[in-house]
C-alpha cells in the first residue's frame, strides 16, 4: 500500500493496485459519520463501438446500453441489490456519464459489509430476457422525464449541434426505439468487455481505516478468477473540427426562453498534465469573462439578457471537449450574438493580471470547499484518474498557470467555426 | 461528545448558534430571517434578499460585492427563500476558506463576516428608499424567476397541488411571490418593509466550522447590531385541518410524461410525539427504495422511473410524486391508494420496520456531515419551538412501534390528486 500525504490540505490518500489490475484508493475523513464508496468502470455512453472480449470483429451496440446495463446490475436472480444495501443501513445508487459508469453507496454503519456487497454485486451480473423487458418500461419513463426537461434538452441540443459523428451527441439513456433493441446477450457482451477489474477504480472515503479496506479487497479479489485482459479496442470515427449544426431552436411548453452557446474543442486528445492545464486554463478564462465580478456579466444582467440561471462550464475527456455558456433569457438571439462577440473580443485581448490573481484565489477557495464533500472527492478523483490526471494536483496547477497559458488556451479553444447555438423557446 | 456540538446564545436582537467542528475546510455562516407567510408580504419578502445582495453603501454594485468575495479566496454568498410551515424564511448563506489550509496565512473570519454585515445591514439607498435601479433590475429578474416555475413541470405540479390544497390559506402561496404584485413594489415600499424585517423578524445566525480562537459573540454583536425584539412571539404553525373532501384536478399542457402529485394530510408535525412514527410511516410508504411505492409502482408494474413520497415537517403533509404515461393515470392512483390501505392494515413486517429505521438513522447522520444540513436540522427546532438533539431524534425513531405507525397511517387522509397530462390523453 502506498501512502500519499498532502500536507497543506491535511489529507492522506492510500493506494494499492490489486493483482488483477483493480486500483483501490482510500481517503480517511476525520470527524465524518459517513462513508462513501464508488466502484467505477471506464465505460460510458460513448463506448458503443468496440471489439468484444475474445471477439475478433468490432461491434456497434444500441444507444443507451451502458446506462441500461447500469440499471440491470442491481437485479439478481433471487433479489434486488437495493434491498441488500438498505437492510445493511446504506443507500445505494449508480450513474452513467459519457465516459464512466459508477456504482456507489453511502452509509454510517456496517461499512465493510456494504463494501463487500458493492464489490460483489458489480462483479456478478445476472440478466434474463424477462427482466430486460421489464426495465424498458422504467427507463422509457426516465427518457420521457428528460424529454420534458427544458434545461436538459437545451444542454443536449447544443452538444448534438457540435458533433458530426462522435457518440457524445447521443443521449446517455438512448431513445425508446434504441433501447427496444437491447437484449440479454448484448448486455453480457458489454459487461464482459468493460467490467474487468483492470478497467475499474474503487474509491472509499469517510470514516474508514485504510489497512482494513485494502486487506479486505485483496482477499476478495484473490478469491475471484479473473484472467488478464488485453487492452480494450474502442473505435471513434474521425471527427471534423467544425460543428455539425450552427443553430437549433426547440419549441417547448415553457414561458421563459433559454439560450445556450457552445464551443467544440477543435483539438482534443490531451491526457494527464496537459489536459489538467488546458481544462483549468479554459475554466479560468470563463471565470474571467463571465464570472459574477466581470464586466460582461454586469452588462448582460443590467440589460436584462440573463438572470441567475446564467452558467458556464468547460469539460474535456480523452477524445472530445466543449464549453457551454447560457441562461434563461427574454431575447435568445441577442444573447447568442452578445456572448459570441464578448468571447471573441476577450480572446483577442491580453489577460489582466490583477483580475487573474483574484480569480485564482477564488478557484483555490472553491476547491477547498469541494473537499468538504466525500461525493465530490470520490467522483472527481476517479474521473481525473481515468484521464491520467491527479485531483490533488489542482491547487499546484492553479498556482502555476500564467496569463500567457490562458491566452494560448483560448486561442485554440474558442475558434470561430467551433461555435454553435441551441435555444428553447415558448411553443405557439 | 454530542453529534452536533451546538451552543446557543442571545446576541442582541438575534440568536447566535455556534457549532465548533474541525471536519470542514471552510467556515459556514447562515442567517435566517423568519416571519409569517402572508399575501401582503410574500412578494416584497421574495424580492428583498435579491436586492440586498446587489449593492451596499461601500460596495455599490453586485459586481463590487462579487469582487470582494473573490478577494476572500472565493467566499460564496447566496440568498434563498423557503416555506417552513406557516413561515416565509429568508436565508443568507456565506462560506469561506479556513486560512489554515491556504499557503498564505490570511485571517478571513472577520473580513468575511464584515462583508456579510455590509450586505444585510448597510444596503445601498437613494434618498429614503433603496437604490431604484437595483430594485428595477431585480423586479425584472424576479418575474422571470416566477415564470420559470412553469417550465419545470415537477415544480409546477407541486405548486399547483399546494394551491389546490390550500386555496384560501397563506400556505397556498408560492415563496417566489405573486407575479401581478411585482410591479406595485417600489424602492420606497420595499425599504420600509426592510426596516420592519430588521425590527421584527426572528433572526438566527449559525456559525459552523473550526472557530477555536474566534471571538464569535463579540464579532457578531458588533457587526449585526439588531435591536432587541420587544416581544418574542411564540408563534407556531397551525397544522392542516383533516376535515377535507378528496378532490381530483386535471390539467393539460404539451408534454410527454404525465406528472402525478397526490397531497395527503397527516395532522402530525415536528413538535408532536407522533413525528417519529410519521417519519417511519413515510419511509415505508414511499421514502426509500424498499418502500411500497417504489416496489409496486416502479419495480413490479414498471409504470414509472420515480414513485416516492415525502413529508412536510410543520404543516403535517405527505406528498406523493410519480412520472407516468398519461394512460396509466387511473391505474397508478389505484395502486398508490392500495399501498396506503396496506399500510393502514399493518401489511408490513418487523424487517421492513427495522430497515426503515436504519435508513432514517443513516440519513440523519449523513445530513449532519454537511454544514448546511446541520443548520437545516437545527432550524426545525426554531420553527417548531421544540428543541431536540440529534440523539433524541435517533432514539425517538428507534422506539417507534407497529401500533404507532398504524395510528399515524390511520390519520393520513387524501386531500388532492393532481395530474398534469399531455394533449392527446
Amino acid at each position: 500500500m502506498k501512502t500519499i500525504p498532502f500536507n497543506q490540505l491535511q489529507e492522506t490518500l492510500y493506494h494499492q493496485t490489486m493483482d488483477n489490475g483493480l486500483d483501490v484508493y482510500v481517503l480517511p475523513k476525520k470527524g465524518f459519520n459517513k462513508t462513501y464508496a464508488t466502484f467505477t468502470t471506464k465505460y460510458g455512453s460513448v463506448d458503443n463501438h468496440f471489439v468484444p472480449l475474445n471477439g475478433s470483429e468490432n461491434v456497434q451496440v444500441p444507444d443507451g446500453i451502458a446506462h441500461f446495463l447500469e440499471h440491470k446490475m442491481f437485479e439478481k436472480e433471487d433479489r434486488d441489490v437495493f434491498q441488500d444495501f438498505s437492510k445493511q443501513g446504506a443507500s445505494s445508487n449508480a450513474f452513467t456519464s459519457f465516459t464512466r459508469t459508477a456504482y456507489l453507496f453511502s452509509t454510517t454503519q456496517n461499512v465493510m459489509q456494504n463494501l463487500e456487497t458493492l464489490v460483489n454485486f458489480v462483479q456478478d451480473p445476472y440478466f434474463s430476457d424477462q427482466s430486460v423487458e421489464k426495465e424498458k418500461g422504467i427507463i422509457g419513463q426516465e427518457i420521457e422525464m428528460y424529454n420534458d426537461n427544458s434545461d436538459w434538452r437545451a444542454y443536449f441540443g447544443v452538444i448534438e449541434n457540435m458533433f458530426h459523428h462522435h457518440p457524445v451527441k447521443i443521449d446517455i439513456a438512448g431513445t425508446i426505439e434504441s433501447i427496444a433493441k437491447i437484449t440479454k446477450e448484448s448486455l453480457y457482451t458489454c459487461y464482459e468487455t468493460f467490467y474487468h477489474p483492470s478497467n475499474m477504480v474503487l474509491f472509499v472515503v469517510g470514516a474508514v481505516e485504510p489497512n482494513e479496506i485494502m486487506s479486505f479487497v485483496e482477499e476478495n479479489q484473490a478469491a475471484k478468477s479473473y484472467k488478464d485482459q488485453p487492452p480494450i479496442e474502442r473505435f471513434f470515427d474521425s471527427e471534423p473540427k467544425t460543428v455539425a449544426e450552427k443553430k437549433k431552436v426547440l419549441p417547448m411548453s415553457v414561458q421563459v426562453a433559454k439560450c445556450l452557446v457552445g464551443f467544440k474543442e477543435p483539438n482534443p486528445g490531451r491526457q494527464g498534465k496537459d489536459l489538467l492545464k488546458h481544462e483549468l486554463s479554459i475554466n479560468l478564462a470563463l471565470d474571467l469573462m463571465f464570472g459574477q465580478s466581470s464586466e460582461n456579466y454586469e452588462k448582460l444582467y443590467n440589460e436584462g439578457l440573463i438572470d441567475q440561471s446564467f452558467s458556464y462550464d468547460f469539460t474535456e475527456e480523452e477524445n472530445f471537449g466543449f464549453s457551454i455558456v447560457g441562461s434563461n433569457t427574454s431575447s435568445p438571439d441577442e444573447l447568442a450574438n452578445r456572448l459570441y462577440e464578448m468571447i471573441q473580443s476577450f480572446r483577442n485581448e491580453s489577460v489582466d493580471t490583477d483580475q487573474l490573481e483574484r480569480i485564482r484565489k477564488k478557484k483555490i477557495g472553491s476547491f477547498l470547499r469541494a473537499l468538504n464533500s466525500p461525493e465530490f472527492i470520490a467522483n472527481q478523483f476517479t474521473r481525473y484518474r481515468f484521464n491520467d490526471m491527479d485531483l490533488f494536483e489542482v491547487v499546484p496547477m492553479l498556482e502555476s498557470i500564467t496569463a500567457k497559458d490562458i491566452e494560448e488556451a483560448m486561442k485554440g479553444h474558442f475558434a470561430e467555426d467551433s461555435f454553435t447555438v441551441c435555444q428553447v423557446v415558448p411553443k405557439g | 461528545m454530542a453529534i452536533i456540538p451546538h451552543e446557543k446564545t442571545s446576541c442582541g436582537g438575534l440568536t447566535l448558534h455556534r457549532i465548533q467542528t474541525d471536519k470542514y475546510k471552510t467556515t459556514t455562516v447562515v442567517v435566517q430571517f423568519k416571519a409569517r407567510l402572508t399575501k401582503e408580504t410574500v412578494t416584497k419578502r421574495a424580492l428583498l434578499p435579491y436586492v440586498l445582495q446587489s449593492g451596499t453603501k461601500n460596495y455599490s454594485s453586485s459586481k463590487a460585492v462579487r469582487t470582494e468575495l473573490e478577494k476572500l479566496y472565493g467566499a460564496t454568498l447566496g440568498v434563498d427563500l423557503a416555506k417552513k410551515g406557516d413561515f416565509h424564511v429568508m436565508t443568507f448563506r456565506m462560506d469561506f476558506a479556513n486560512e489554515k489550509f491556504l499557503s498564505e496565512d490570511e485571517p478571513l473570519f472577520k473580513k468575511a463576516l464584515s462583508l456579510l454585515s455590509e450586505v444585510i445591514m448597510n444596503p445601498k439607498t437613494d434618498g429614503s428608499g433603496f437604490d431604484s435601479s437595483i430594485v428595477d433590475k431585480e423586479k425584472r429578474t424576479m418575474k422571470q424567476r416566477i415564470q420559470s416555475i412553469y417550465d419545470d413541470k415537477m415544480r409546477y405540479s407541486n405548486m399547483r397541488l399546494t394551491q389546490e390544497m390550500f386555496p384560501n390559506e397563506a400556505f397556498g402561496l408560492h415563496i417566489y411571490g405573486e407575479k401581478e404584485e411585482v410591479d406595485g413594489v417600489t424602492a420606497q415600499s420595499l425599504y420600509d418593509y426592510y426596516k420592519k424585517v430588521c425590527a421584527e423578524d426572528e433572526i438566527d445566525l449559525y456559525l459552523v466550522g473550526d472557530l477555536e480562537g474566534v471571538h464569535a459573540e463579540e464579532v457578531v454583536k458588533e457587526l449585526f447590531p439588531f435591536q432587541e425584539r420587544s416581544d418574542r412571539k411564540s408563534e407556531t404553525t397551525e397544522k392542516a385541518s383533516l376535515d377535507v373532501e378528496e378532490k381530483e384536478i386535471l390539467e393539460t399542457q404539451e408534454i410527454k410524461q404525465g406528472k402525478l402529485h397526490m397531497g395527503f394530510r397527516s395532522g402530525v408535525g415536528y413538535a408532536d410525539d407522533e413525528y417519529f412514527a410519521l417519519q417511519v410511516f413515510n419511509g415505508m410508504f414511499g421514502g426509500f427504495s424498499h418502500s411500497k411505492l417504489f416496489r409496486n409502482v416502479r419495480e413490479k408494474e414498471s409504470l414509472a422511473y420515480y414513485a416516492a413520497s415525502r413529508y412536510e415537517s410543520h404543516k403535517g403533509l405527505i406528498i406523493v410524486m410519480s412520472g407516468i404515461e398519461f394512460k396509466n393515470f387511473k391505474k397508478t392512483v389505484d395502486i398508490i391508494k392500495e399501498q396506503l390501505t396496506a399500510m393502514r392494515e399493518g401489511d408490513f413486517n418487523e424487517e421492513e420496520m427495522k430497515q426503515t429505521k436504519t435508513m432514517i438513522r443513516n440519513q440523519l447522520l449523513e445530513t449532519v456531515d454537511d454544514a448546511k444540513g446541520m443548520v437545516e436540522l437545527l432550524y426545525h427546532g426554531v420553527v417548531s419551538q421544540k428543541l431536540r438533539t440529534i440523539e433524541e431524534w435517533l432514539d425517538g425513531v428507534e422506539a417507534v412501534t407497529k401500533e404507532d405507525i398504524l395510528a399515524v397511517a390511520d390519520k393520513v387522509k387524501l386531500d388532492t390528486v393532481y395530474f398534469l397530462k399531455g394533449e392527446e390523453a
